[in-house]
């Protein structure tokens, strides 16, 4: 298991909006929710819904025109950013090996390299890149480099994870290990956050879906509650397929 | 063609003689060449990847200024920084003029917008890929710049490679501020105007070769440098 | 990181070699800084002299050669201890401003019009220069001036006006106006071909003569005397007097003024001493 820290978690989103720099539309548009620890929640939609923003409003990395984003937990006083971590849909590795890029946000956050290094050692070992440890991360086929941004996120023992569509760049595969360390580091504690489109990979991972469309937060609910009975006719055209954006 | 195979032919004379004067010029254009190259760097790569990832008033100007000085005519960086050194000029109580060092800031200050302006387009590109994840790992902006440098390394060891080719080949300001002075301040493209200027272009050419094979052998060590590292990781 | 660490250690060591192998970065104490013009540097005689006064006087002689407009520009700023030009009409200007407390002529030579071999303007053997740029100007045959205000700049300038044309208004462009130092002046007239007027120093010892010969000299007036200028201390007070005093004692002794005379790289003396004249202003 993780470390434990005082938590930061609840997150409450009230009334969060994002208009477009134009100006003339909202692309997230009141959307109020609560995420709470334990539960690995799948934002779910068409292209365009705005998961991938509210993801990163969730994150912080975008501020929001109007409502507010805010971390309710104990832990929140001394930072909420630290507690998190993030995996973009692609992979963003910088030039060096594979056990420094994992160790690089240890290292920027001070950690001495005792525990650093373990970490580190922990983190490959639960990705299975411990015999990629020394090689060149961006030579790695794109699977393996999404694999040694996971284990980056892991070695920080993160109380929220995010991730941004991390498979829809690679073949089903890779998709599968990917889901597979996706599944393990909630278990190890992290409380997970993914948005996908693919509907497969919903049900494979879901315990809670949030649907968005056009903005809009839709539905909040248990992922069994969504699939058998969504309420929003939209929710029940994404899930026959119907509802491409 | 009589003249290039006389030069050629003087080039290699020059070189198994091993001229001591020669050797002289050599040593000063080299050392000359790579101090100026060094200030360059330490002043322009931290300066331009600020200009390339921070966000501030006056940034854009400020880019347009030193892309600009990109053709900055050397001869005109001579006469400011010999203006500055004379005597009657504000520093001239430091007597650098006339001295390899006045050679070394006139040639630093040709340098730097080279330098400079390519590392803020590395750095402005590197940024722009980087800079969420890098946020999202803890990296503040001003925490990012020496991470987003070392990952521009290749580019900026481009950029640094042409900043001394200027150096090595520039002559307008190192005859203005250095005098062209016998076993002072007399350096490979100065020696080269002096032939030139004395009628004995055989010399000259000669001079000039050596000058070229000078530059070669620094790039070609440069490259397999990098071919090396690239084997390494 | 292996490759790296090894590439700074060359780079270090070619830094170190480089270091030992040239000179100092700044100047020395005893450097005497002499503002000369290029026809003394090119011809060699600075050369031949300057290592003969640093071994008598244990003082070093930094000589830095540019145009005598230039050499008197520095010396106004007070950038050289002393001055060896020749342009007399600049030179008593320059002693006018207060910037130059004395001056000293040392020696001469000549001035030759140099032209293509086959004289299109037919000057070979004409006693008077005036006359022979006249004919040039008629000739409309190129011409290539200095055009930098340097002393053989203007003594060209005096020719043309004693000539009574004026090269510049005239029309066809046969008059080129350099702007460039003597061995530049006389590269371009070798291609051209062109006439063009030069130090019998510089013209000696310059190696890409082309087609040019030698086609008038001997009037007095083509007559070229280098003179030494000693700087105002009053207006100067940081320079070496002392030391430049020292220079300019030595041109003007007997064993400097044979120095110069016997300065003979082809056989004959390119500079010719001036009897030994009281210091005048």
């Amino acid at each position: 298991m993780f470390e434990p820290a005082p938590p930061i978690l609840p997150l409450a989103l009230e009334r969060v909006s994002l208009r477009a720099p134009a100006g003339d539309r909202w692309l997230v548009e009141d959307v109020s929710a609560r995420l709470v620890p334990g539960r690995l929640t799948v934002l779910l939609g068409p292209n365009g819904a705005g998961k991938t923003l509210t993801l990163r409003l969730c994150h912080g990395l975008v501020a929001p025109t109007s409502g507010r984003v805010r971390w309710l937990g104990p832990g929140a006083a001394g930072g909420p950013a630290r507690r998190q971590a993030m995996v973009f849909q692609r992979p963003v590795l910088l030039r060096r090996s594979v056990a420094a890029n994992v160790a690089w946000p240890l290292r920027l956050r001070g950690l001495p390299r005792g525990a650093r290094r373990r970490r580190v050692d922990a983190a490959l070992a639960a990705t299975g890149l411990a015999e990629r440890a020394r090689h060149a991360a961006r030579r790695l086929s794109v699977g393996e480099q999404q694999r040694v941004a996971l284990a980056r996120a892991w070695a920080l023992e993160p109380e929220v994870l995010f991730l941004d569509e991390p498979t829809s760049a690679l073949d089903p595969g890779a998709t599968a290990a990917v889901e597979t360390l996706v599944r393990a580091i909630a278990a190890e504690g992290a409380t997970v956050v993914l948005t996908t489109h693919d509907l497969a990979q919903a049900h494979r991972l879901a315990e809670e879906v949030w649907f968005m469309h056009g903005g809009r937060l839709l539905e909040q609910a248990d992922a069994a509650e969504f699939f058998d009975r969504p309420r929003s006719a939209e929710a029940h055209a994404f899930l026959k397929g119907e509802l491409l954006w | 063609m009589r003249d290039f195979a006389e030069a050629f032919a003087t080039a290699l004379r020059l070189l198994a003689e091993r001229d001591p004067a020669l050797v002289e010029i050599v040593a000063l254009s080299l050392r000359v060449s790579l101090a100026a190259l060094a200030c360059a760097c330490a002043a322009g790569i931290p300066l331009g990847a600020v200009l390339g990832a921070v966000r501030f008033p006056g940034r854009g100007a400020l880019r347009v200024l030193v892309n600009a000085l990109l053709g900055l005519p050397p001869v005109v960086v001579g006469l400011l920084v010999y203006l500055l050194l004379s005597r009657s000029g504000p520093l001239g109580g430091l007597g650098l003029l006339f001295t390899p060092a006045a050679m070394v800031i006139a040639q630093a200050l040709l340098v730097a917008p080279i330098v400079t302006a390519l590392a803020a387009s590395t750095v402005e590109a590197l940024a722009e890929e980087y800079g969420d994840q890098l946020r999202s790992l803890g990296a503040g902006r001003w925490r990012m710049l020496p991470t987003l440098v070392l990952e521009g390394r290749a580019q900026l060891f481009i950029a640094v490679l042409a900043g001394l080719g200027r150096a090595l080949g520039e002559v307008g300001a190192v005859i203005l501020v250095g005098g062209n002075i016998a076993h002072a301040t007399r350096v490979m493209t100065t020696a080269i105007a002096l032939e030139t200027s004395r009628g004995d272009l055989a010399l000259a050419l000669a001079l000039g070769m050596l000058l070229i094979g000078v530059s070669v052998l620094l790039n070609g060590g440069a490259y397999a440098l990098r071919q090396a590292s690239l084997r390494h990781v | 990181m292996g490759p790296w660490r090894r590439a700074a250690r060359a780079v270090g060591a070619l830094l170190a070699s480089a270091a030992l192998a040239a000179p100092a970065w700044a100047e020395g104490a005893a450097t005497l800084r002499l503002g000369s013009t290029t026809s003394v540097r090119d011809s060699g005689l600075l050369d031949a002299l300057l290592p003969v006064f640093q071994a008598k006087s244990g003082i070093e002689v930094q000589a830095i050669a540019v145009g005598t407009g230039q050499a008197l520009a520095l010396a106004a700023r007070g950038d050289v201890d002393l001055v060896l030009v020749h342009d007399r009409d600049a030179e008593k200007a320059f002693v006018a401003a207060g910037h130059g407390a004395e001056r000293r002529e040392l020696f001469y030579n000549e001035l030759l019009l140099v032209g293509p071999r086959d004289d299109p303007a037919g000057v070979r053997g004409v006693e008077d220069p005036a006359e022979a740029l006249r004919r040039v100007a008629a000739a409309r045959a190129p011409f290539a001036s200095r055009g930098d205000d340097s002393g053989t700049h203007r003594a060209e300038l005096r020719l043309w006006e004693r000539a009574g044309v004026d090269p510049r208004g005239a029309p066809g462009d046969w008059y080129r106006e350099l702007g460039a130092g003597m061995g530049a002046t006389l590269n371009t007239a070798a291609q051209l071909p062109a006439y063009a007027l030069v130090d019998e120093a510089t013209w000696d010892t310059f190696r890409n003569k082309g087609a040019l010969v030698a086609l008038v000299r001997g009037a007095a007036e083509l007559r070229n005397v280098y003179s030494v200028i000693l700087l105002n201390p009053a207006r100067r007070p940081g320079l070496k007097h002392a030391e430049a005093r020292a220079l300019a004692d030595w041109l003007a002794s007997a064993e400097g003024r044979q120095a110069v005379a016997g300065y003979r790289p082809r056989g004959k003396p390119l500079f010719h001493p001036l009897p030994a004249p009281p210091a005048r202003p």
